[in-house]
């Protein structure tokens, strides 16, 4: 029963987002205000039917009906409640209906807090959100249904992949969509502002607390599934540029590049064919990641699709998508005109600089991740692309971008004076320059490698203290220091926190990379092997169990110049359904170093194959990631938003009035 | 500088960047490209010396064997038709097991003997390599083929 009605929610609510597209895109065209207004109630509407939805198939999961052919393949009676649950977006039909509820929970915060805008472009934008939703409601009903009944049902499920059973896991896919379906905003406001001709300083300045909202959640979700990788696969990389990666990665840079173009838009009102542009393309990437994950045109951990329709029906939806939008792009950009001119050397051609640099990065990890899918396709031949062509490409492209990082928030907008900004810079140069010459060293050794990426950082960081100087200094309000800083708007926090954590990041992959030890050894109990300063004695393994699986968990002591450390414990489990063996890393995180210890194989009566690595600073690779993330949302939650928007509204009102 | 020529010049000048950023990733592309091959290819000697390639197919049953240091591994990797022995040092994946598909990269040696530097994870039980799994298909058409030519010469 409760799958039915599932069903038919979701059916419910194909239905109200045709009527919310129509409504919205017919009502602003005929400017038929009863429409508009009705575009916001519907929208909530479907928002409400995809919920019950997505929560009934969460409640067939959670009471373990197997009579689901979706949750007999994805859950079994012995998995635990949270696992049960997260199991919903364990699968292919699941993460579909969780992209919609991702989708239909973006829509209603547009429609929570749009309140300021003119109702015409809430109309649209909500009007183009919602044809959105229809092709994914489409795609779910007629290739994906997750409340197909299954015939006889089995007594019991096939389990969730032992992989996913992770609270890593639990959490990855959602943030992960979040980022991605929230660049739908971007995208609808861009698509609303191309149909409206209204292509101004006040769109930007709409789009931008969205797209940097979105934006940080795909952070925090790449962060937290590279998080994932590294403790989970058990051999301690933290990004493969595995194309699954790629594909979430493809539209992190573009969203990097949409947020900083948009704020030369708002501010400078140049740009513009430029920004609608690339708000298009993070939505199409953010969709071709959706189509080469999902579609099993990669073979992964997260591609469940072997069924071609649904890749050809991604690949339909994705061209309609793409093909429509630039298609009004091409009509109506034209007519977008020019923004303010300015200089060879100011803010604008920083930031412009910073676009080519992140367009180009995208570009070429595109280009490693498509071409070999491309000849694979064409019969051409089969070939990869690895870690080494995108290590080659991104340090020489993301060199300049970190120096700029520096620079662009000092200088002038229009015209920056070069003098004027060495002397600003002066002392955040010779920290950083000292920092890259002394600071391997104390490390240990000395390398080129680790000296930039060390400089880099330490420039990020510093030349951010600068700026954060200069803005105090400066501000005018308020006599002592605290008030001062209180008057710094908080977007400019945002700013700062998120270089800061870029920097943060930098170190954490320059050091991990430059210091790293890796050792595979064949271990008897009692034997020692010494990684990183750290000795690592191995006391055997025991058998134990789990709630559904079983395991050999191997005690390792480690040690420090004779004092004890930590004793890790990591596991081989054998899950039992499907009989999967897999490997649990124990990890002893800190601050300046991670201890990572997994196990191999047997070999032997007593001996095991032991992994022991030593990662120094690998935990402010994520720390940086969240820093950065932290200071997306302090800038999304400027309220100079949500007043400017309230004033823009007056305006329009006003206009309206006298016309 | 006319405001004309100041436009013209960045112009140059960004486009200029672009030619350099992409003459730079398709030459790391170039460089970084690793192709596959069949053992069939192998034994046949079609493989690119001194550089990095995969290859793909079965490991064959009872082949896999640890030497003395217990961390180095050796086995040989099938498509039903052509063995190419492989020595690989470190942990193997979980779901590596005799008489599966896998796919491994590295480079061959003189003595012929392929060197992996990486062996590559599947993530379930019954999951072939998609690559392993053509390579086998293509052998055992050839194969077929083979057989076809010899019945219809016995005839």
């Amino acid at each position: 029963m409760i799958p039915e009605l599932g069903q038919l929610a979701l059916a419910l609510a194909l239905c109200l987002a045709l009527a919310q597209s129509v409504l919205g895109l017919l009502g602003a065209a005929r400017g038929e205000t009863v429409w508009m207004a009705a575009t916001r109630h519907v929208a909530r509407g479907q928002f409400v039917f995809v919920a019950i939805a997505f929560l009934c198939l969460a409640y067939s999961f959670i009471a373990n009906d197997f009579t689901v052919a979706y949750v007999a393949s994805n859950s079994n009676s012995a998995l635990p409640l949270h696992y049960r649950i997260a199991g919903v977006w364990g699968g292919h039909e699941g993460s579909m209906l969780l992209w919609i509820l991702m989708l239909s929970v973006w829509t209603f915060a547009v429609t929570l807090f749009s309140r300021h805008l003119p109702l015409e472009m809430v109309a649209r934008v909500l009007g183009v959100m919602g044809l959105v939703s229809v092709g994914f409601i489409l795609f779910i009903l007629f290739t994906s249904n997750p409340f197909l009944r299954l015939f006889p049902a089995p007594p019991d499920g096939r389990d969730l992949n032992p992989l996913l059973q992770d609270p890593g896991m639990v959490a990855h896919p959602p943030m992960l969509y979040m980022g991605y379906v929230g660049f739908s905003i971007a995208f609808s406001f861009a698509v609303a502002a191309l149909l409206s001709g209204r292509l101004d300083a006040a769109w930007a300045r709409w789009s931008r607390p969205w797209t940097t909202a979105a934006w940080c959640f795909l952070t925090i979700g790449i962060a937290l599934g590279s998080g994932w990788a590294y403790y989970e696969l058990g051999w301690g990389g933290w990004w493969f540029w595995d194309p699954v990666e790629n594909a979430s990665f493809m539209p992190w840079l573009t969203g990097t590049a949409l947020i900083h173009s948009l704020a030369v838009t708002e501010k400078r009102g140049a740009f513009r064919s430029w920004t609608v542009l690339l708000a298009i393309v993070a939505f199409a990437l953010s969709l071709l990641g959706t189509f080469l994950v999902r579609s099993g045109v990669l073979t992964s951990v997260h591609a469940f699709a072997t069924d071609p329709t649904r890749g050809i029906f991604i690949l339909a939806l994705l061209a309609i998508v793409i093909g429509g939008s630039l298609l009004v792009y091409v009509l109506r950009a034209p007519k977008i005109g020019l923004g303010g001119g300015f200089e060879p050397l100011s803010r604008e051609s920083m930031l412009l600089a910073n676009n080519v640099i992140f367009a180009s990065a995208a570009g070429s990890v595109l280009l490693g991740t498509l071409y070999p899918l491309a000849l694979d396709a064409t019969g051409l031949g089969k070939i990869s692309v690895g870690p080494p062509y995108f290590e080659t490409v991104f340090v020489p492209l993301m060199a300049p971008a970190l120096f700029l990082m520096g620079v662009g928030p000092l200088a002038r907008w229009k015209k920056a004076s070069l003098p004027d900004l060495a002397s600003r810079l002066r002392w955040a140069l010779a920290t950083s320059v000292l920092a890259g010459l002394v600071l391997p060293f104390a490390m240990g050794r000395w390398g080129a490698m680790v000296a930039l990426g060390l400089l880099l950082a330490a420039w990020v960081a510093a030349s951010g203290f600068v700026q954060l100087y200069e803005k105090v200094r400066n501000a005018s309000s308020g006599a002592n220091s605290w008030a001062r800083l209180q008057s710094v708007p908080r977007a400019t926090y945002g700013m700062l926190v998120a270089h800061f954590g870029v920097a943060v990041f930098v170190v954490g992959v320059t050091l991990v990379k430059g210091y790293e030890t890796e050792k595979d050894v064949r271990m008897e109990r009692g034997d020692t092997v010494e990684a990183g300063g750290y000795t690592f004695r191995f006391d055997g393994v025991t058998a134990v169990q789990g709630p559904n699986y079983a395991a050999q968990r191997g005690q390792i002591v480690v040690t420090r110049d004779g004092r004890p450390v930590t004793t890790l414990n990591p596991e081989k489990r054998v899950y039992r359904v499907q009989s999967m063996p897999m490997t649990e890393a124990a990890i002893s995180p800190g601050l300046t170093r991670d201890l990572y210890v997994s196990l191999g194989e047997p070999v032997g009566a007593t001996a095991w194959i032991v992994r022991v690595y030593h990662k120094p600073f690998v935990d402010w690779i994520w720390g940086g990631c969240l820093i950065m993330a932290l200071g997306g949302a302090l800038a999304a939650s400027d309220r100079r938003y949500r007043l400017a928007a309230r004033r823009l509204r007056e305006q329009y009102a006003a206009v309206a009035e006298m016309t | 500088m006319k405001p004309r020529h100041k436009r013209i010049a960045m112009i140059v000048g960004g486009l200029a960047v672009l030619g350099v950023a992409a003459a730079l990733v398709l030459k790391a592309f170039n460089e970084n490209l690793v192709f596959f091959f069949t053992p069939t290819q192998v034994e046949a000697k079609q493989v690119p010396q001194g550089r990095a390639f995969r290859i793909g197919g079965m490991v064959v049953p009872g082949s896999v064997k640890r030497r003395a240091d217990g961390v180095t591994v050796q086995f040989l990797v099938t498509d039903t038709a052509k063995d190419v022995p492989v020595v690989y040092r470190g942990i193997l994946p979980d779901l590596f097991k005799e008489g599966k598909g896998v796919v491994t990269q590295g480079k061959l040696g003189d003595d012929g003997v392929f060197y992996a530097s990486e062996v590559l994870a599947k993530h379930d039980e019954n999951y072939m390599p998609p690559a392993a799994a053509d390579a086998i298909k293509q052998a055992q058409s050839i194969n077929e083929k083979a057989t076809h030519t010899l019945v219809e010469s016995s005839k």
